[in-house]
Order: structure tokens, then C-alpha cells, then sequence
């Protein structure tokens, strides 16, 4: 790893001013990405500002049918929380399947979110959820949230501070990991929500997470795992990789996606 | 409770792993230590015009910046392969040179250019990646098959169209002619892929000169430190034999990649020398897949004759294995000597001819991995059994059971002669154990919840207990593979073994005990094991090759047999009785048939003092021993293990998997099941999930754990593992071996079930959920075509 | 340079590292507990696994200085007079070989205790090891050491 500076804050006030006084810095959360990255010497930023102590990031709410989830909420967090687990129980059962108990512990919603691994699994929930990002300057649209693989909407001195989203009616995801990383080679998070049917789908994309609109129209035609048997899944948009390659990606997609209206009921 | 022979004894060993006290290669701190960082290649295949060390020089910190023209300059030597196998037509093997930081031309991807040593691991990575190399990059080949084709870049002056021999063994005439003859002949072509063995401790060294005595110290994660200090003097010359002291302190795991000396260690030991610093190099897991030696990379094509009575008649059987761009310490005998001497397998076949072609590659050097050779040869016979039992119409099993060698001893028509065992004894447990009978109900319930359930068979056979001097001389070895013991008792009658044999996860400490308390009634507690420092104990041959109990614990009797011996001729003396009269039992000595006794400690004290020993008896109770076996151990069993592939994602559940072993005698049952587990598991790993992948430009894909799949809990079953025991004749505790024989056994068990429950036999490993599923989509097509 | 002060194994300890150090650095190279090991670069393996704040951490992807103020348990830290009972468990059922894994084995296992319970099935224990790599044992003994060890914590 290069030489770093690293900073906690206090509050997202003293991040933005800390990000403001320096060359290069880069937001740190759990760190689980970032510094097995540093440590590749793949990323050299000149400080790494820590938002792990500011409280206003904390904790989860459910009031009424608003779930709102604070960036800085540990993987272990979402999964164990008895308040999710009633409310929306996906979205915890999801991370419970993110990395290992290990980096659940210090790995954050936010810190994901933030990075669009186009692997990982909580932007497929966003999208599916319609959920909203919430950040220090504004509130962004999942839709429009994430632009590309390890790209978001997000500027330089933006910090996600929430997500939030109306619990869905009904929703599950289903992911078919990678045997060597365990992040998603195939995941789907279907969701009925109170806009209609959704499908988000990470993993397998050749440009990072994504709906998928023919599912969606089917499945709100038909909500029945049979409904997908149907429905194309371009492989030309999918990933290959020593892993798999895009036609069997695209049956995953299919599986998954079947599966989770399956878990889902 | 019993410590002796047979007994499961908790590991003297442990308490120091599970408190965190284990004492490994990076526990290892100097005062003044630096670190080592080597700058790699990052072509697999590339002239190097020039380097330009100016810039990391001047990095604060750095003590020095090495290159492989001072290395040579220096005189140190080339690295070299110890074992010569000449081609058929009697030319020596073409040897590539090979040195530790490379001169002017690299090989592989990851080949070490230069080194920097730094005061600390940060700055010393820093100014590695600030050394300037200007490469002209040449074209490479990674597959071997490919490199032996016209007009491919020639790797090595010394090997013409990379082809580094062209061995054969058995009859191939008459192999020809019975397969001519056959009623059947099944034919196939079989990978056997390329691993990474990744012991969990990933590779160190320490190395410390100590010029006011002209010595030198190097901590290593060594399988064998005396072959280390023989080959790092002898032919390296980085420093002479008796002012080298090599220690290998616990070694987290090796499977066979830490038997070799790699560049590393010359360089670090040497540096020390360069820089009077103590060097530190600990590798890290991306290091680990770039330059420890990889295991397996055999393409095969083979024809198997059976005649009308699904008899095998004949065996034929061409190779081709990739060495990489080096040749390894041990890597000439894995594919020739370890390989396809065993390419009988349990059968009684008449004639057996293998052809192996060695080749080199732009890839990681390849050599001796958990199994070396006799996995490969295993992988291929018993994939050619179950798919002739296919052709055939046959249960794999009774085709099997049809061709069993029942006799002993028996010569196979290629080399070995097999000592004891029985085979049908193996094959009946595992059946029975697995509920072999059983299995179309299980089948067809799981067809019933979707899911496609298979049941595959395996029938190994190895040779351990590596391996008679004059016999592996004869074949080109370069070294002796004996061991040495030695057993002190002290003055108080506890006692110290000191042994050649090197535990990095086999339990010596507690399994050598074993012998002490079955021989004299000691408690185990009572006994130390001594290994790993060439400063405390003489020489040996280390560890691999399951030979410990074969061939270390056959020295250290015939060390007790002296010891029990000169105690005898003592307590005879001092009891006035006759020497064949007296028994050593619980710890004490006695005069049978009489109450007269003396207590062990009284004996071995009395050697001491010497005041009363018989008339020109040296003082003293320690002795020595060296033990060259007499032959091959041939372990061999029968592994079964059932699977349920879900057709939709073609992933893999092993859901049985059934393991019965003949080791002959087993000192502790505990310790040879976690052997036989690890074995089961690194050997599934091959057949469902490890891979070592280049792509086109010889660059390594799997670097990491992100792409390496490595098995996790999650990934494997609970096994059931038994034996059937045919004491082994050859050694003195019947002793057969069982450190590999997991690894050996079990992919071609895994392979053939999910064929079976797939219904296409056209699968290699790893057998990944894709290629799984893209099996089962062309056996789907097929059926829809027909 | 960052000053950091954290207890680690009941004692408090400190000192001034570079902003980079690891979490397993500081361990290992300025306080000399060597238990804690490396066995890779990508938070795979975990055998470097302690407790922060009595929850299972990668110490290897984790800043000292994210530590900083924390309280830490390595393997080092679990026993009192006695072993552990998951170390009694280890050795009990055989559950290492060459060593290297377990300490980073027996603190995944107390944390999964801590937080799923005594009563853990073979299932439940295969997939909470995801984030832990052996390679000697095939795992079979380390299941059966974690069912013994956490019945008895």
C-alpha cells in the first residue's frame, strides 16, 4: 500500500470540509473494496477520510411502509435487524450473502452502494426496489443512480447518507455466486412494488447492474416463476469470464430470476 | 489409555497452534532485519535489453538493488532439475539454464529480474516498482500441446521445439498388437489440469550472514531443509555445506511446493552476504500463484484392449506434460517415474506402454504436487475403466472387480512390483459403506425433487515409501531417498528423536512418540521430537511422497532397535541376568519370569554414570540409524462418491463420498482420517473447482483467491472414511503410507458420478457448474436431435 | 504517522504507525502476536480474523487507525488458565494440521457462537466458514471441532 492520511469524521459536514482540503481523498466506510484495492496498489489516494463514527449515517427506520437505511449500516446490521426482517425481509436475507461474517461486520450499504461493483448485490435491490440514494446535496432515483460499472451519479465531494424505499408487497433475491470471490456471477432482485414489477439484475451485465423490462412486463402480466420461461435474456449484453461465459450467464439470469419470484411467493 | 501403535493420541503438537504460539518462517524477526522485494516479469516471454536500477537506488531506505548479472557474477549457480531422465532414444533430458534473478531473457510471467532490498516491506515494493526493465516482448505458448508445434518461439536454446524428452516405458509392440487384437478398445483423450497447491502459509525466507564467522542462517517454509542446504552449497554455491545452517521452524502446509529451492531463497541468503543485513522475503498470495510450483498440466490420449471377456489385454498410453518454463527440483520424475509406473493400476494387464513427452511452456514451473504423477495415473486409468464399463454395458464396479490383481506379489509390465493388498477387500467396504446397491432408489428420488444424481468409483493404486537408493540411482535420481534417525535417551529416561522426516501439518510429534511409548512403556509427554534445523539434526531426506512412516519412522525403529539393545545388555548386567531374559514394558525393565526389576530411568541413568557397565561397554544410551527401503509401498483403496447435479445452474453436491483405504499398519487412526480428508478435499478441488488459467499472452488469470477457486467448508461433504488393512512386508512396521492418497483417489470418483448423472461423458476438470451445464445442454440437444 | 491507542488482549497499548498500517501489521510487527497471520490479498482466507469490539474482523483489511480506540481480541487473548473451549475443541477433535489457519479458525468460531448460538448444525457451520480458507484438514474435523467447542462455550 502507498502512504495514505487518514482522517475519522465527526459528521458528513467535517467529511465534505476534509474532502475539500485535500489532493486526492477518497471516502472510506467499511473499506472492505477499497483496501484490498490500496493494498494492490491499484488505488493510491492521498488520504482516506473515515465515516464510520458519524452517527447521523446510523441506523435503521421503518415507519410505516418508508424503510430508510443509513449508509454507514453494517451488511451484519441489515441482516440481523428484527425491524428488516419483518418489514422486508429480502433485502436483509440479501446481506446475509454479501462477502463472509467477517466483512459483513465492517463492509457498509453505502460503501457498496457508493462503489457499483457491477458484482455486487445491493445495487440489483436498489434498482428492483426503486429505492431512492440519498446524499448530502440531494436525492437521487436508483434509475439514475448507477451509470456504469464502478460508476455512479454520485460528484467528488457527494456522500451517500441513506437509502431509502417503500417496502415492497412482495420481493426476493436470488444470487448464483462465483465459486472463487462469492460475489454475484448471476442476481436477481425481484420485487412488486407499489409502481409495479421490478427486476434488477447484477452480475451479469457487460455494463453493471440493470433491469430487466421483458421480466418485468411478464412478470406483472403472470407473477409465477413460469412466467420468466418465456422471457430473452440477451447474452450478447452478459459478461464471459474463465467463470462462464455470456449464454450461460444468460440461463442464470433466467434461474435466478426465476427463483426469486419462487422465494418470493 | 494406550499411546502406543494404534492408538488415536490427541497432538502433542497442538496446544501451540491453538494459542497462537506456532513459530513460523514470518515469525522470524532480526534486529536490523530488511525485506526483499523482487521485481518480476510482467511478459511471459521477453528479452531484457536493459535495467535501470538509478531511480530505486536512490529511494530512502534502500540498502541495494540486485540483478541477475551480479547474481551470476558472483558465481552463484544455476537452479537445477535432480532427477535425469533420458529420452528413449538415450540422450540426456535438455535442461534449460535457469537462473535465480534472470539474466537476459524471461520465461514466465513472473520470472524474478531483480531484487531490492529496503528497510521495510513498503519501501522495498515501492523501489521494485521503480527499477526500469526495457523488454522486447516475444511471442509465447502456455498449452502443451501447442509447444511442441512447428513455428512456436523457441523457449530454450538447450531444447530444441521445447521438447525436453521423450521417455517411454513397457512394451509398445506388444501393447500395439493386444490392442490390435482386443474385442473392445475404448479410446480417450484426458486433461489433467493445472493447480496451484497453496499451502495456507504462503512461501518465506529469513537470511542472515554472519561475516565475522563466515556463516550463514536461513529460515525457510521448507519440506526438506537438509536437500535445501545440499542443493543451496553443493550445486548453487551461494555458501559452503558445513556454514549453512538451514531451519524450517513449523511450515504451514506444502503439499509438495515447499520441497523445492526456489530463486528466492538463493537470493535472499545471498543478499545477506551483498548487504550484512538480515533479508526477510515473505511472499503474498499473488507472489504464491506467479511462482510456486504449479502441479499436474498432462494431456493424454490412451487406448485400453479388453478382450471377450472384458479381460484387459492391453494399455497404451501417450502423454504429454508441461514443466513450465523451468525444469523444478523433482519435476523430470513426476510425469515418467511417478506417473506411468503405476499406469496399471489395480489390474492385471499383460502389456502396458506409456510414451511422456516433456515440454516446456511460458508458464509457472510445474513439479511434484500432493500425489505427483500417481494422480495423474489414477485420473486416467480409472476414467478409462468406467468409460469402457459404458461402451461395455457393464457395472463399473464388476468390471473392476474382473481385472483386480488377487496375488501378491505381482510385477506389472511396467516396473513395479506391488507387495501386498486387497483390492476386492477395499471395493466391498466402500460398496457397503456407500449402499453402492442402493443407489437406483436414491437416484430416482432425486430425479423426483429435479435434481440429477450420479455415483462414480475409483480404484487407486500409488507407490510410496520413496524409495530404494540403488533403484531410483539406476533411474536417474540424484540424491539417495533413505532417512536417518537418531534417538537419545537422557539420563533420566526421557527421550529425544531426532529424525530426517519434516512435519508441516502430519503430526510427527505425536505420531513418533507413538513408537517410543509402544516400544518402552514411556508416556508420550516423555518424548521430543527434534526435526527442521540442520544443526541439530545430521541430514535427511524430508518429507513428501506419504514416506515419513514408510521410510522416517522404519529409521527411528532401527535407532530403538539398537537402544533396546545396548538397555538390555546394560539391565542384564546390572540385574545378573542373561540378556535375552529381560523385557522393557510400562516403563520399566524386568527379568522375565521373576519379580527382579529396574525402573527405565535407573537403566538409562546407569548408562550415564557408568559406574557398572559390562566390561568394554561405551557409556552412554544414543544411537543412529539410517534406513534405505527395500521397495515401493503400494497404499491403494477404492473411494465412492455420490453426487446431485441441478440441472438448471449445473452446480455440483457431493452428497456421499465413501473412502476405504488399505496403509497397512496405521500408528494413529485420528491423524491418518485428517490426512485422508485433507487428501479427499485438495483432490476434489481438482475435479470441481481449481484451475491454474492463462490467457493467450501468457498471463496468468487465476492470481488471486478471487478467481482461484479454493474449497471452502461450503464446497464439501462429511466424509466416511474406513480401512482395510494388508500389513505392508517391506518395512519393519508394515507401514504402506496415506498422506496422499485422498488427493490421489477421489477425482476420478468425482468425475465419473457426475458423468453418471449426467449422462455425457465428455467432461474434464474442473467440472464447473458452466461446464456442467453446458454438458447437460448438449446431451439435451443430442437427444433432441435424435 | 497516526497515533493510536487500543486495548488488545486486556492491555492497553499504542503507539505511533504510518497512516497505512494494517490493523494485522500492527499486530504482528509492533505488539510481536504472531498468531494473527497472513495466508492472502483479497480477504479471502481469514486467517488474520480477530475480534474488534467483540465482533470478527479481517485484520488484514483493516487500517490500525480504524482501530484506533477499539477494543481487540486475537488468539492470543481467548484462554485464561485454561484453553478455550473451542481450542479444546480443536485439539480434541483433531481439528488442524499445519496450524496456519486455526487461530484465524477458532476466532471465526467464537464469533459465530456469539452470534448464531451454541446448537449449530453442520450446515449452518460450513457456510459461516465462507470466510475462512484450510487446506489441510478438508474441513471435515474443523465442522466437528466448531459443534464440540461451541456446545461447550
Amino acid at each position: 500500500m502507498y502512504n495514505t492520511n487518514y482522517h475519522r469524521a465527526s459528521s458528513v459536514e467535517d467529511a465534505v470540509s476534509k474532502m475539500g482540503s485535500s489532493d486526492d481523498a477518497k471516502f472510506v466506510s467499511g473499506g472492505q473494496t477499497l483496501i484490498p484495492t490500496m493494498k494492490q496498489r491499484l488505488a493510491a489516494p492521498s488520504d482516506l477520510i473515515d465515516l464510520r463514527h458519524v452517527d447521523s449515517m446510523k441506523g435503521i427506520t421503518v415507519d410505516g411502509n418508508q424503510i430508510t437505511i443509513g449508509a454507514g449500516v453494517t451488511h451484519a446490521e441489515v441482516h440481523s435487524s428484527k425491524e428488516l426482517g419483518a418489514a422486508c425481509p429480502s433485502i436483509a436475507a440479501l446481506a446475509g450473502h454479501i462477502g463472509d461474517p467477517h466483512v459483513r461486520n465492517m463492509g457498509t450499504i453505502g460503501g457498496s452502494i457508493a462503489n457499483n461493483d457491477p458484482a455486487a448485490d445491493y445495487p440489483a435491490a436498489m434498482i428492483a426496489l426503486n429505492a431512492t440514494i440519498i446524499t448530502n446535496k440531494r436525492e437521487i432515483a436508483a434509475d439514475g443512480f448507477f451509470t456504469g460499472m464502478f460508476e455512479t451519479a454520485l460528484g467528488e465531494d457527494e456522500i451517500i447518507t441513506a437509502v431509502s424505499f417503500i417496502t415492497p408487497v412482495k420481493a426476493a433475491y436470488s444470487k448464483f455466486p462465483n465459486p472463487a470471490s462469492r460475489y454475484a456471477m448471476a442476481g436477481v432482485f425481484v420485487a412488486q412494488t407499489g409502481e409495479g414489477v421490478r427486476v434488477g439484475v447484477t452480475g451479469a451485465g457487460a455494463d453493471g447492474v440493470h433491469r430487466h423490462t421483458e421480466m418485468e412486463a411478464a412478470l406483472t402480466a403472470n407473477w409465477t416463476p413460469e412466467a420468466i420461461a418465456n422471457c430473452n435474456v440477451d447474452a450478447n449484453e452478459l459478461l464471459s469470464d474463465l467463470h462462464g461465459d455470456n449464454n450461460y450467464r444468460a440461463n442464470l439470469v433466467k434461474v435466478m430470476a426465476k427463483r426469486a419470484v419462487e422465494m418470493a411467493g | 489409555m494406550s499411546e502406543g501403535i494404534g492408538a488415536r493420541v490427541l497432538r502433542k503438537e497442538d496446544k501451540r497452534f491453538i494459542t497462537g504460539d506456532g513459530k513460523y518462517t514470518d515469525d522470524v524477526t532480526n534486529h536490523g532485519q530488511c525485506y526483499a522485494a523482487f521485481v518480476r516479469s510482467p511478459h511471459a516471454h521477453a528479452n531484457i535489453k536493459s535495467i535501470d536500477k538509478s531511480a530505486a537506488e536512490a529511494i530512502v531506505g534502500v540498502e541495494g538493488v540486485f540483478d541477475g548479472h551480479q547474481l551470476t557474477g558472483d558465481g552463484i549457480g544455476n537452479i537445477i532439475c535432480g532427477w535425469a531422465v533420458n529420452s528413449k532414444d538415450g540422450s540426456p533430458m535438455n535442461m534449460g539454464a535457469w537462473s535465480a534473478l534472470a539474466t537476459n531473457t524471461v520465461r514466465y510471467a513472473g520470472d524474478a529480474v531483480a531484487v531490492v532490498i529496503a528497510d521495510s516491506p513498503a519501501n522495498a515494493k515501492t523501489a521494485a516498482e521503480a527499477v526500469v526493465v526495457d523488454y522486447e516482448v516475444l511471442s509465447s505458448v502456455t498449452d502443451a500441446g501447442k509447444s511442441l508445434e512447428a513455428g512456436v518461439e523457441q523457449i530454450h536454446p538447450e531444447a530444441p521445439n521445447n521438447l525436453i524428452f521423450d521417455w517411454e516405458i513397457g512394451e509398445q509392440a506388444a501393447t500395439e498388437e493386444a490392442i490390435a487384437g482386443a474385442a473392445h478398445v475404448t479410446e480417450m483423450k484426458v486433461i489433467n489440469n493445472r493447480v496451484s497447491p497453496n499451502p495456507m502459509e504462503p512461501r518465506s525466507a529469513v537470511a542472515t550472514f554472519d561475516a565475522s564467522e563466515d556463516h550463514y542462517t536461513l529460515y525457510t517454509t521448507s519440506q526438506n531443509p537438509h536437500v535445501a542446504r545440499l542443493v543451496l552449497s553443493a550445486f548453487y554455491q551461494v555458501a559452503p555445506e558445513h556454514k549453512l545452517r538451514v531451519i524450517a521452524p513449523d511450515v504451514g502446509g506444502g503439499f509438495g511446493a515447499k520441497i523445492y529451492i526456489y530463486p528466492e531463497e538463493i537470493v535472499c541468503l545471498w543478499a545477506s552476504m551483498k548487504t550484512k543485513r538480515s533479508v526477510k522475503w515473505t511472499s503474498d498470495r499473488t507472489e504464491a500463484f506467479l511462482t510456486d510450483a504449479h502441479g499436474r498440466d498432462h494431456i493424454t490420449t490412451a487406448k485400453m484392449g479388453f478382450d471377450k471377456n472384458n479381460k484387459i489385454v492391453g494399455f497404451q498410453v501417450d502423454t504429454i506434460a508441461n514443466l513450465g518454463a523451468y525444469m523444478s527440483l523433482f519435476s523430470s520424475a513426476t510425469p515418467t517415474y511417478l506417473y506411468a509406473t503405476l499406469l496399471s493400476g489395480q489390474y492385471n494387464i499383460a502389456n502396458v506402454h506409456g510414451n511422456v513427452r516433456a515440454v516446456y511452456t511460458n508458464t509457472t514451473p510445474v513439479d511434484a504436487y500432493r500425489g505427483a504423477g500417481r494422480p495423474e495415473a489414477a485420473f486416467l486409468v480409472e476414467r478409462m475403466l468406467t468409460t469402457a464399463a459404458g461402451e461395455l454395458g457393464v457395472d463399473p464396479a464388476e468390471l473392476r472387480r474382473a481385472n483386480f490383481i488377487t496375488e501378491f506379489p505381482h510385477q506389472t509390465p511396467v516396473i513395479m512390483a506391488y507387495d501386498s493388498g486387497d483390492f476386492n477387500a477395499n471395493m466391498d467396504a466402500a460398496m457397503k459403506a456407500s449402499d453402492y446397491a442402493g443407489f437406483e432408489a436414491r437416484r430416482s428420488e432425486a430425479a423426483s425433487r429435479g435434481k440429477m444424481r450420479g455415483i462414480g468409483i475409483s480404484c487407486y493404486i500409488e507407490a510410496c515409501g520413496i524409495a530404494p537408493s540403488a533403484a531410483v540411482g539406476s533411474l536417474g535420481a540424484g540424491v539417495g531417498l533413505w532417512e536417518s534417525a537418531e534417538v537419545r535417551v537422557n539420563p533420566v529416561g526421557t527421550v529425544e528423536i531426532l529424525t530426517g522426516s519434516h512435519s508441516h501439518g502430519q503430526g510427527h510429534e505425536t505420531t513418533f512418540a507413538q513408537l517410543i511409548n509402544d516400544r518402552f512403556g514411556l508416556p508420550a509427554d516423555n518424548v521430543q521430537v527434534v526435526h527442521g534445523d540442520t544443526d541439530k539434526v545430521q541430514f535427511g531426506m524430508g518429507t513428501y511422497g506419504s514416506r515419513s512412516g514408510a521410510v522416517g519412522m522404519s529409521a527411528i525403529v532401527k535407532a530403538l532397535d539398537k537402544v533396546e539393545a545396548k538397555a538390555k545388555k546394560i539391565a542384564a548386567h546390572l540385574l545378573e541376568a542373561d540378556e535375552g531374559d529381560i523385557v522393557i514394558e510400562n516403563g520399566e525393565v524386568k527379568v522375565a519370569g521373576t519379580d527382579k526389576t529396574l525402573g527405565w530411568h535407573e537403566v538409562c541413568l546407569g548408562a550415564y554414570t557408568a559406574h557398572n557397565l559390562p566390561e568394554g561397554m561405551e557409556p552412554g544410551l544414543k544411537e543412529g540409524a539410517f534406513y534405505d527401503p527395500a521397495n515401493f509401498t503400494f497404499p491403494a483403496g477404492c473411494y465412492i462418491c455420490e453426487v446431485e447435479v441441478d440441472p438448471e445452474t449445473g452446480t455440483t453436491d457431493i452428497v456421499q463420498f465413501v473412502a476405504s483405504d488399505d496403509f497397512g499398519t496405521i500408528i494413529n487412526p485420528m491423524i491418518v482420517e485428517g490426512q485422508v480428508h485433507g487428501g479427499i478435499a485438495q483432490g476434489v478441488g481438482q475435479a470441481l473447482l481449481e484451475q491454474a488459467v492463462y490467457d493467450d499472452n501468457g498471463q496468468l488469470l487465476t492470481g488471486s483467491y478471487m478467481d482461484y477457486t479454493m474449497p471452502r467448508a461450503d464446497d464439501l461433504p462429511s466424509y466416511t472414511v474406513s480401512h482395510e488393512t494388508t500389513v505392508c512386508p517391506g518395512n519393519p512396521l508394515g507401514i504402506k503410507g496415506c498422506g496422499e492418497a485422498g488427493a490421489i483417489g477421489s477425482p476420478p470418483a468425482v468425475i465419473n458420478a457426475i458423468t453418471d448423472a449426467i449422462g455425457n461423458n465428455d467432461l474434464s476438470m474442473p467440472a464447473t457448474p458452466s461446464k456442467v451445464w453446458a454438458a447437460i445442454q448438449a446431451t439435451q440437444s443430442k437427444q433432441a436431435a435424435e | 504517522m497516526t497515533s493510536i491507542s487500543m486495548v488488545v488482549n486486556g492491555r492497553s497499548v499504542g503507539g505511533e504507525v504510518e497512516d497505512r498500517t494494517l490493523l494485522v501489521e500492527f499486530i504482528r510487527e509492533n505488539l510481536r502476536l504472531t498468531g494473527t497471520h497472513v495466508g492472502c490479498d483479497t480477504s479471502q482466507c481469514g486467517a488474520c480474523v480477530v475480534h474488534v469490539d467483540g465482533k470478527a474482523v479481517k485484520a488484514c483489511t483493516t487500517l490500525a487507525a480504524q482501530a484506533n480506540g477499539c477494543e481487540v481480541t486475537t488468539i492470543e487473548g481467548i484462554a485464561g488458565d485454561e484453553l478455550h473451549p473451542m481450542q479444546q475443541a480443536f485439539k480434541d477433535n483433531h481439528g488442524l494440521q499445519c496450524g496456519f489457519c486455526t487461530p484465524g479458525m477458532i476466532m471465526a468460531a467464537t464469533d459465530m457462537v456469539n452470534r448464531l448460538g451454541k446448537d449449530l448444525d453442520e450446515k449452518t457451520i460450513r457456510a459461516e466458514l465462507e470466510g475462512n480458507i484450510c487446506r489441510c484438514t478438508g474441513y471435515h474435523n474443523i465442522v466437528k471441532s466448531i459443534q464440540d467447542g461451541a456446545s461447550k462455550m
